[in-house]
């Protein structure tokens, strides 16, 4: 066994950190207040091989692999959660399902724009009455002749506003259930697609979330995404390789937050010492840090097991799951220790404890991960 | 165009220096590309995508020097050197006998480097280097205007600015403002780290390490002294000013 990151792994990861650090720290508390989706800062991480990080170097990608995508996850995290967010979407969601399903020529014609980071993807699957229970889903694709026409909508769908293709799922046959359900490829550009005012969100707010209307939006044949009727399996397969992200996306939040809390308890004085001197805020910090480092290790133990080709999927929900809890656990001790300054928007703090919600929502609740991990370990 | 940038692995700034047994702690400390040099291989690879040719850059250090070869290789440098034969290891004296043995029988155009290495920051070895070889130097350059065989640069000096005309070949040190270095990107990294170096020993170099041994020896090394409180005095102006006096005569010695 070997803990050590490989120099691949290591230089990924200083130069992420020295990115976020010059180019999306400085920008992280604007994006928040104002909700403006951070594009030029996408722009550039394109052109550096962020967005086709995981993905191999023939369909544009960098041909890194898990556990350096989750390095850069967590360090973009790190700096700001809307723009990590918004990344590990658009690799884990934007990327993925072309990488795993796509026909050879759907790699080609749009794997690899969105690898090389010239166009973003969003992927559809959340419906007002199809969240947890994605067998709910109400969208249909009725095939007219040589086109497939899509009627339905999405709720919850991440960079949606700024993507230029999204995958969208949709009831092909009723009768076969889960087993009736196809990705489909559109172009946002397709007539009758639309998307709705991005959400007003309690955190993440320069990360963009928006509704989708489908009308009927006509698509050639061929864009279903691999084959007909595999939509369900095919985003159970995509939803596995996101939690990893999250779990790496919610070590970051967490990163920063008890960076913050350590510094502030250092500086703050009462009674006359630095209140990191008491040991009620030191047991807090001794928390924070032993839970940043078991979550760490479980989000790369999961995306190891990825890369050796090894089942992962109670690993990733394990890791999902204890990440964004202690995350949330995390941001909110960080606040605790700022006492009234933590409650202000002076202190990024606030800002950590509002991102770091989603984390236990996002991807699959905190809820539905007990529930895979369960399955996984024979309830 | 042959372009070569020397270029040294140091320790980060933004890390906590911890010594100990009279030694700078190495141990989990993040090693980075001297800054001075990243300007150096940025300024390195607008030349050649400029005038054609090729970046070489060489270092020597222990084998995690490497790391900041492989940096600049992910910037866009073509080719890495990195003598790690710690016979030839010392101070800038052995240094710069070592890349002149390097550079020697080599054809190159033009030198780069750092204007300082930010640990040790003698400033010594690149003009070393220049002058060893034999050639023009022009330090602490804030701007390189390079057309057929003339070179103009702009350089800090003290807060003025001097314009320096010069002829290749030529050795110049970069300073903050020359550029805006790059980031390395992703597939950069993922390339360089497969890309072979070359590993030359000092028989290759043709040169022996005994006979350019360090000239200078470090003594100690220590951290500087916490910042004490400062002391207010009392009394009338008279009497402070006399305390003052005795205490910067007898307690700091500064008089």
């Amino acid at each position: 066994m070997n803990f050590d990151l490989t120099q691949d792994q290591m230089m990924i990861k200083n130069m992420v950190r020295d990115f976020a650090e010059a180019e999306i720290l400085p920008e992280a508390e604007h994006v928040d207040k104002t909700g403006e989706f951070p594009l030029d800062t996408f722009k550039k991480m394109g052109e550096l091989g962020f967005l086709g990080l995981p993905i191999s170097e023939e369909y544009g990608g960098a041909g890194g692999d898990t556990i350096s995508y989750a390095l850069a996850v967590e360090e973009v995290g790190r700096a700001s959660g809307s723009h990590g967010l918004s990344y590990a979407a658009a690799v884990s969601l934007g990327c993925s399902p072309f990488y795993y399903f796509g026909t050879e020529e759907q790699k080609q014609q749009w794997l690899k724009p969105l690898a090389e980071g010239k166009i973003l993807g969003a992927f559809g699957l959340t419906e007002s009455n199809a969240g947890s229970d994605a067998g709910g889903t109400q969208t249909t694709a009725v095939l007219d002749g040589n086109e497939w026409v899509i009627n339905g909508s999405k709720c919850f769908i991440t960079n949606v506003t700024y993507a230029g293709v999204c995958v969208v799922t949709a009831v092909t046959d009723k009768s076969k259930g889960t087993k009736g359900i196809t990705s489909f490829i559109i172009p946002t550009d397709t007539p009758g697609f639309r998307t709705a005012t991005p959400y007003d969100k309690l955190g993440l707010k320069g990360s963009n979330t928006a509704e989708i209307i489908m009308e009927d939006v006509r698509v050639p044949k061929e864009n279903i995404l691999g084959s007909l009727d595999n939509g369900f399996k095919q985003f159970m397969i995509t939803l596995d390789g996101g939690r990893i992200s999250i779990g790496a996306l919610s070590v970051g939040i967490a990163q920063a937050a008890y960076e913050a809390a350590l510094k502030y308890s250092q500086e703050r004085m009462q009674f006359g010492q630095s209140i990191s001197k008491f040991q009620a805020i030191q047991f807090k910090l001794a928390d924070m840090a032993m839970n940043i480092e078991l979550a760490r290790t479980a989000v790369h133990k999961a995306a190891w097991l990825k890369d050796q080709g090894r089942p992962f999927t109670k690993e990733g929900a394990i890791a999902k799951l204890f990440a964004s809890e202690i995350c949330m656990r995390a941001c909110d001790q960080a606040v605790q220790i700022h006492g009234g300054y933590g409650y202000m928007k002076e202190y990024p703090v606030e800002r950590f404890f509002r991102d770091a919600k989603l984390m236990e929502i996002g991807e699959g609740t905190s809820e539905i991960q007990r529930i895979v991990i369960a399955r996984q370990i024979g309830c | 165009m042959n372009i070569f940038v020397a270029l040294k692995q140091t320790f980060d700034t933004e890390e906590k220096i911890v010594v100990e047994n009279g030694a700078v702690k190495e141990d989990g400390v993040r090693f980075v590309l001297n800054p001075y040099d990243e300007y150096a291989v940025e300024e390195a690879i607008k030349l050649r995508d400029e005038f054609g040719g090729q970046v070489t850059v060489v270092t020597i250090g222990p084998d995690r020097a490497q790391e900041a070869l492989r940096t600049a290789l992910a910037m866009g440098a073509d080719d890495a050197v990195h003598i790690s034969d710690e016979s030839l290891f010392g101070d800038e004296f052995t240094v710069s006998n070592v890349l002149a043995s390097y550079f020697k029988g080599k054809e190159f155009d033009i030198i780069l480097t750092g204007n300082q290495a930010v640990d040790s920051g003698s400033g010594q070895t690149a003009v070393r280097l220049a002058e060893l070889l034999n050639i023009a130097h022009i330090s602490t350059i804030t701007k390189l205007e390079i057309s057929g065989t003339d070179v103009v640069a702009h350089r800090d000096a003290e807060g003025d600015l001097e314009v320096v005309g010069a002829k290749l070949p030529v050795l110049v040190t970069c300073q903050q403002g020359l550029n805006d270095p790059r980031y390395p990107s992703l597939i950069g990294i993922r390339k360089a780290n497969k890309k072979p170096l070359d590993t030359p020993a000092a028989g290759d170099l043709g040169v022996d390490g005994a006979s350019i041994g360090a000239k200078a020896t470090v003594q100690e090394t220590f951290l500087p002294a916490a910042k004490a409180a400062g002391r207010i005095l009392d009394g009338d102006n008279a009497g402070r000013v006399q305390e003052l006096v005795n205490l910067l005569q007898n307690e700091a010695k500064v008089l």
